[in-house]
């Protein structure tokens, strides 16, 4: 009597275990909480060289994870991270990540290199990157209050040609200078909050 | 006899009936009990399932008890050996901002008993009522299966704090051409890839400040545990004659006299410092609340809550639970907590559960300024019920990357930050 009660108690926990598994699909919530070790709490980062989320356009987050999955994009950790998302788990991100505050780091900056950042972007980068890097036109991110180091390491990685431009981004780039680049960096990471 | 089974088997059938109702269900159960969490351990899991159960939902009251008024991330610790950090004051974090930002009750008080029946942890400043309990408290050691073993003499540094400084004055008080003996223990341990991490630390220090000084390196594995082909070829490219790795060496036994190390009781090994990281187990306080299953090592999980499948409303995350796939990190533990919170949230106010999905991602330094990466995301199989890897997202780097280094600085940045404010 004893023993098959014990057995009843052990079959009946083992029914509840299997219940659990039946839960809704991951909340755009849970899917993105995941990324806060590296990106910040709701996608505001404070390591200085990993960028913030928070406020992002839908449609670069998207444009990006992609393309960390399928490797057109070179990458360190996210070429391997992306590939664990389904399309409809990174758009259910990049809808949590657009709706964050954006975050504006006021990183150290160079006034000097602000001032020639500011004609640099004027010639250069406000077609798509709009309102001082604050908006954003079709699929270009929000590059405003971004950590320095952040962009000054995808600067370099544009200029050196190892992550790749669209057409017409390298069309408007293609006369900028390394100096330029550098103070474009110093421009975007020196804005303020609307 | 016949009877008792027809019973049996008809109290089987009315249960699996209910449970089945309960399963299929479109509305979530209704939940009647209170909201009071209480979170033991002000680690990498217990910080974050307090500050994330606070975020969603202000309604429930969380405690968070601790044995002490700070933490020092293992993470990163291995650079202090190194000499990249000069001190543990960057991997340090306190709670005040947590409590203040949050809400939360920090307790600074020794857990001394759970009991579950009663929904109550008893402390050193008292007793307090959970209705959902977060048990997150770290790794203990299997001391008794290294005979002679005593800390303060060979330091196991795998709890980072006066550990980890007093086996780094021991490296600095070691005269040039002396030997270091590592010993790791059988996996899994907290911190796959850290022992390894830790040998390139210790050589990268030895080549700089004590000329003609080598570490040798007991494995009880059969081989390295994490990332090993990336180790191997830092180890070729820094610390040729340095680092003399040797796999299926078992440290039984040592003399703090000799200051030897026994492999399998028979080979003898003599150290001038000598690391020893014992075998591991969950956190005491697991197993005197009868959270550990049958291995007699780690505590059993639902792998879509967390919650203990041997006590009710009692939940382990970190290296403490059985988490499948995932490996006992301090990545792994930040997730894991956000996924517990988050059903403890959803169960409290009545909604669906919600399937887990997590993420890991540890960096490794190799050198001063090259790092590497193991990466998962991580998700339900839902026929074995265990934790597994998503396809393709495990994986190392392809090669040692100074900008892995760059960016596994913003990787603690952020890590701490979210755990400390």
């Amino acid at each position: 009597m004893r023993i098959k009660w014990s057995g009843f108690i052990l079959l009946a926990g083992a029914l509840t275990v299997s219940v659990a598994a039946h839960a809704a699909p991951p909340s755009m919530e849970m899917l993105s909480n995941a990324c806060a070790g590296c990106h910040g709490v709701h996608g505001a980062s404070a390591g200085p060289s990993m960028p913030s989320l928070a406020g992002q356009s839908k449609i670069f987050f998207i444009n990006t994870m992609k393309s960390f999955r399928s490797g057109e994009r070179e990458a360190t950790v996210m070429g391997r991270l992306a590939k664990g998302y389904t399309d409809e788990q990174i758009a259910a991100m990049a809808d949590f990540f657009a709706k964050q505050k954006p975050e504006y780091q006021h990183t150290a900056i160079n006034p000097a290199l602000v001032a020639k950042g500011k004609a640099v972007s004027d010639k250069a980068c406000k077609r798509c990157h709009l309102e001082n890097g604050k908006e954003f036109e079709e699929d270009a991110p929000v590059v405003a209050g971004q950590w320095l180091k952040y962009l000054q390491i995808q600067m370099a990685e544009f200029s050196g040609g190892k992550r790749k431009m669209s057409e017409k981004k390298a069309e408007n780039v293609k006369q900028l200078s390394q100096a330029d680049w550098e103070a474009v960096a110093h421009f975007y990471a020196s804005q303020k909050q609307k | 006899m016949t009877m008792e089974r027809r019973n049996f088997l008809k109290l089987l059938g009315a249960g699996a009936a209910t449970v089945g109702l309960a399963g299929c269900a479109t509305k979530p159960v209704q939940y009647v009990g209170g909201r009071k969490v209480v979170v033991v351990g002000g680690g990498y899991g217990g910080t974050i399932a307090a500050k994330y159960v606070r975020m969603m939902d202000p309604s429930i009251e969380v405690t968070l008890i601790e044995r002490n008024d700070h933490y020092i991330s293992c993470p990163f610790s291995n650079l202090y050996l190194g000499g990249i950090l000069p001190n543990l004051s960057s991997l340090t974090i306190k709670y005040d901002k947590l409590a203040t930002n949050y809400g939360i009750k920090v307790v600074q008080a020794e857990v001394t008993g759970i009991d579950a029946a009663s929904h109550s942890v008893m402390t050193s400043k008292g007793v307090f009522q959970y209705d959902r309990l977060v048990v997150s408290p770290g790794i203990d050691f299997r001391i008794e299966e290294i005979k002679g073993y005593n800390p303060e003499i060979m330091p196991h540094a795998w709890k980072a704090g006066p550990q980890t400084m007093l086996l780094r004055k021991q490296l600095e008080a070691m005269k040039p051409g002396g030997t270091v003996v590592l010993s790791i223990p059988l996996a899994p341990f907290r911190c796959p890839p850290g022992p390894y991490e830790r040998t390139s630390m210790i050589a990268m220090y030895l080549k700089q400040h004590k000329p003609g000084s080598k570490i040798i390196v007991l494995d009880a594995n059969p081989d390295i545990v994490s990332k090993k082909g990336l180790f191997l070829k830092g180890w070729k490219k820094h610390y040729e004659g340095i680092v003399d790795y040797r796999p299926a060496k078992k440290v039984t036994e040592v003399d703090n006299n000799k200051m030897t190390v026994l492999v399998e009781g028979l080979e003898e090994i003599k150290g001038d410092v000598i690391n020893v990281i014992p075998p591991q187990k969950a956190g005491q306080i697991a197993h005197a609340a009868g959270l550990v299953g049958p291995d007699k090592k780690w505590c059993p999980i639902n792998p879509t809550t967390f919650e203990s499948t041997l006590l009710k409303d009692i939940h382990v995350i970190g290296d403490s639970s059985i988490a499948g796939a995932m490996p006992k990190s301090g990545y792994s533990a930040n997730s894991e907590a956000k996924v517990c919170a988050t059903n403890i949230v959803a169960v409290m106010n009545s909604r669906e559960i919600t399937e887990m999905s997590a993420v890991n991602t540890c960096y490794s330094f190799l050198s001063a300024k090259e790092a590497v990466s193991v990466t998962g995301v991580y998700r339900v199989n839902k026929e074995q019920n265990v934790i597994e890897a998503a396809p393709g997202s495990v994986g190392v780097s392809p090669d040692l990357s100074e900008l892995e280094a760059v960016y596994a600085e913003s990787w603690i940045k952020n890590i701490l930050t979210e755990m400390s404010s």
